[in-house]
């Protein structure tokens, strides 16, 4: 047999994992950062990444039956002070992605809800320097059933993720180190065939998902009205499989990726319930993942429940 | 004190959502061991698909039971059934379920590994698999479905063949299995009453693996793993003594190669085509006064197996394919097919998740085992219920692949003569919610490929007709929601499919087995 030649059919990947770590940056469940008891903060932002090149496996190329795939989002946050070291937090994005050549259709649609809790049993302060350790568990889970065999352009990865981090904080004076470590175990999901490859074929819809790691480290400087970071944030997939070459990318692909950015956050000085964030990013190394550069700007606004808020 | 608690409890509870149970149940885990509710003994008489006739194969005739050298067999039978490992337990609970049944799985898993379109050479070239050098990449097959179609014919023909010629020698020698000549021997695979010489399983074996080694010659060790285990899982439940393994084995490779005398001159090789040709074909289509296909894909890959509708079909002569394929699609300028493009167009602007669930469900592209092989697994699924012998299992997948390889010849051969665009081509606003495949639109390959199978599943297990000809059009139907077929082209294909599933038909009435 000679000459076989088949599909056009792109071959990427997903560049946003499911927890989408980078959507907003108010409080989130991976700062050092927390609501005072009783105050509600709600957050708003939008967001937008693209990748042009990726790596299938190890191997990093680019695909011009996709251009340059994007991913624009916007996000609502609540995060409510229950106690001033015990938080409640949720968030759900929208997600829409295009691609600007070949002929597949982006689709678009509310993602994961993400629900979370952030604890802080531990403070001290020896002279000018702070020490606070955080304990986060979270909980994420498909906001409807989205399609999620059709990578790239599909909006999520469609698992559960039940996800704990431990996070330290070290501040002097007004600099500071964040460190944070959190276990992602995520559920298997289901796909609409009734059989599929990976290393192997399975005769199953259910794909077993391998679970996930995150690892961040942030330093720059903050005070109550300003935080100035970079920071480094690495995910790294349990298991899973590598996309082979000119394979498409599938929901159990091994993803990882080593983004670097920087992020910045300023309540006014006049009206210090409003404050304004924004940051962006790069991503620096990676497996099954695009090479995605990305940026993403917010408004948040507190308010305070306290009946004696007068006082405060 | 008590963070500590806190943080012993976290890293517990992690400790134990990490080690939760994410193992899938396959479907085909759990299928009983075969259990023929008809032994089909009369099978030697059945019609052959290919091999003529059985005089072709000389199988010796086997000792007799009283003979010292099937004494000695049986003592050795005796010994390898005893202290069985847990991995020989595991094999034998593998092949129990059916060889021919097991074998279409190795294949279905082997088109999917396959099923990859070669990268682009610096060039923007694309370079082309080659069977002399399989290893190298791109690796050899790209099984594409026309390339798949074919594969899962030839191997299910060879072992249906194979099959026939086995039951011939079976009733002509008439040599029992070891269990009824020593009830000391209790095998653990059910009973037959079958003659044991020359053994089934051998048989497929044989045939498979010398038919895959052409098809997947890259892996070749798989698959001769595969053929020992099958082999051996027969002396080790106590089914078969070891001439009969051997003779079966040497059966099936005969008759293999015959098949494979067959698919050497079928016309495959020239499937590719050359520039020329394709440029021809291209020029053919202008000269009709119609817009022609091309490649979406960037750098442009050159099409698919333009010439496999010149191979030659299974289930009726070259000359009826000209009588087969439809009449020419709506002109791209028609108001015929502004209709078409608008309904398409619609589909792809208004994605539901029930049209999404569609389009994936059959989308069997990239990295499947192809619409051929999605239908084998639909098969699979009630003939398992059905209680088929090994050859009846064979028989059915054999009809049931031949008319997917023709359905392949004659979609090939219709979608090069009118080398029509696709929906996507004719209106850049169409963005498809599957990939495009690379080659012509005019007729759907997975509405041929339906129709064909739905027909002759539906003569094979006629309480489910209604519901394969449902799940044809669905299949069909999905082209049109993911954007990459008109309304003609699904409706012609799963015609067309329809009627090569109808020569199908015909050829199970005849053959014997009904």
């Amino acid at each position: 047999m000679k000459t076989n030649f088949y599909p056009f059919i792109p071959k990427i990947i997903l560049l946003f994992l499911a927890f989408m770590p980078f959507l907003t940056k108010a409080q989130t469940e991976q700062d050092a950062l927390m609501m005072g008891t009783r105050k509600l903060c709600i957050a708003g932002s939008v967001g937008y990444n693209s990748w042009t090149n990726y790596w299938e496996g190890t191997f990093k190329r680019d695909n011009d039956n996709l251009g340059q795939v994007s991913t624009k989002s916007a996000m609502l946050m609540v995060n409510y002070g229950i106690k001033d070291n015990l938080n409640v937090m949720a968030s759900l994005p929208y997600v829409k992605i295009h691609a600007t050549q070949g002929t597949l259709n982006g689709l678009g649609g509310f993602q994961d809800l993400g629900v979370f809790v952030k604890w802080r049993p531990w403070q001290q302060q020896f002279g000018s320097q702070t020490i606070s350790l955080f304990a986060v568990g979270g909980y994420s889970t498909p906001s409807n059933k989205y399609n999620i065999d059709f990578l790239p352009m599909c909006i999520g990865l469609g698992s559960r993720v039940l996800s704990g981090r431990l996070i330290a904080d070290v501040k002097v004076n007004k600099l500071f180190v964040t460190v944070s470590g959190a276990y992602m175990h995520r559920s298997n999901v289901e796909i609409d065939r009734p059989a599929y490859y990976t290393d192997h074929q399975i005769n199953s819809h259910e794909v077993a998902m391998p679970d996930a790691g995150n690892f961040q480290l942030r330093t720059g400087y903050r005070t109550p009205r300003l935080i100035a970071e970079v920071f480094v944030d690495n995910m790294t997939t349990f298991g899973g499989f590598d996309i082979r070459k000119n394979d498409m990318p599938f929901v159990s692909n091994q993803m990882n990726s080593t983004k670097v950015g920087v992020e910045a956050k300023h309540y006014l000085a006049k009206i210090p319930s409003l404050g304004f964030h924004a940051n962006a990013w790069h991503t620096v190394a990676g497996r099954n993942v695009g090479q995605a550069t990305g940026f993403m700007a917010g408004v948040d606004y507190i308010f305070n429940l306290s009946p004696k808020s007068a006082n405060n | 004190m008590k963070k500590v608690f806190i943080y012993i409890s976290t890293c517990f509870c992690l400790c134990y959502l990490a080690s939760c149970d994410k193992e899938i149940e396959e479907t085909n885990a759990a299928y009983p061991a075969l259990q023929p509710s008809k032994t089909d003994a009369d099978a030697g008489t059945w019609t052959t698909m290919i091999a003529a006739s059985a005089t072709d194969f000389p199988v010796p005739a086997p000792q007799p039971t009283s003979s010292a050298d099937y004494q000695q067999e049986l003592q050795e039978l005796k010994k390898a059934t005893q202290n069985l490992t847990s991995e020989q337990k595991r094999i034998i609970n593998f092949w129990k379920a059916g060889s021919v049944l097991r074998w279409n799985e190795i294949m279905r898993e082997l088109v999917a590994k396959h099923n990859l379109p070669p990268y682009q050479n610096d060039d923007n070239t694309y370079p082309v698999p080659s069977a002399a050098n399989p290893f190298a990449y791109p690796i050899f097959p790209f099984s594409n479905p026309p390339y798949a179609a074919r594969a899962y014919a030839y191997v299910s023909i060879a072992q249906y063949d194979a099959l026939v010629m086995a039951h011939h020698f079976k009733t002509a020698f008439n040599r029992p299995a070891p269990y009824q000549v020593d009830n000391a021997i209790q095998p653990m695979v059910p009973k037959s009453d079958l003659a044991a010489y020359p053994s089934e399983d051998a048989v497929i074996a044989g045939a498979s693996i010398e038919m895959m080694k052409l098809l997947f010659p890259a892996d070749l060790e798989y698959l001769k793993k595969m053929a020992e285990e099958e082999k051996n899982y027969r002396l080790w439940s106590g089914a078969n003594v070891k001439s009969d393994i051997a003779a079966g084995d040497s059966l099936g490779r005969w008759v293999a190669r015959k098949i494979i005398q067959r698919a050497k001159t079928d016309g495959m090789g020239a499937a590719g085509g050359n520039p020329a040709l394709w440029t021809k074909l291209e020029d053919d289509c202008k000269a009709k006064g119609e817009t022609p296909w091309y490649s979406l894909e960037t750098p442009k890959r050159p099409p698919m197996l333009p010439f496999f509708g010149n191979v030659k079909p299974i289930l009726f002569g070259t000359d009826a394919v000209p009588s087969l394929r439809p009449g020419p699609p709506p002109s791209a300028t028609s108001a015929e097919m502004k209709k078409e493009l608008d309904e398409v167009l619609n589909y792809t602007e208004n994605p539901t998740r029930e049209r999404m669930r569609i389009v994936n469900f059959w989308a069997d592209g990239v990295g499947t085992y192809t619409p051929p092989g999605h239908w084998n697994a639909i098969a699979t699924e009630d003939f398992v219920k059905k209680g088929y012998s090994e050859v009846r299992w064979a028989r059915n997948y054999a009809l049931l692949n031949a008319s997917m390889m023709d359905a392949a010849i004659m979609c090939w051969n219709t979608k090069y003569h009118y080398f029509n665009a696709r929906p996507c081509q004719l209106n850049p606003k169409i963005k498809t919610l599957t990939g495009v495949p690379n080659f012509p639109a005019y007729i759907s390959g997975h509405s041929t490929f339906s129709g064909a199978a739905a027909t002759i599943l539906g003569y094979l297990v006629p309480e489910k007709a209604a519901e394969y000809k449902t799940m044809a059009l669905e299949a069909s139907n999905s082209r049109m929601y993911g954007g990459i077929h008109y309304r003609s082209d699904c409706q012609a294909g799963l015609d067309t499919g329809g009627k090569i599933g109808d020569y199908a038909i015909a050829r199970a009435k005849t053959d014997g087995a009904d």
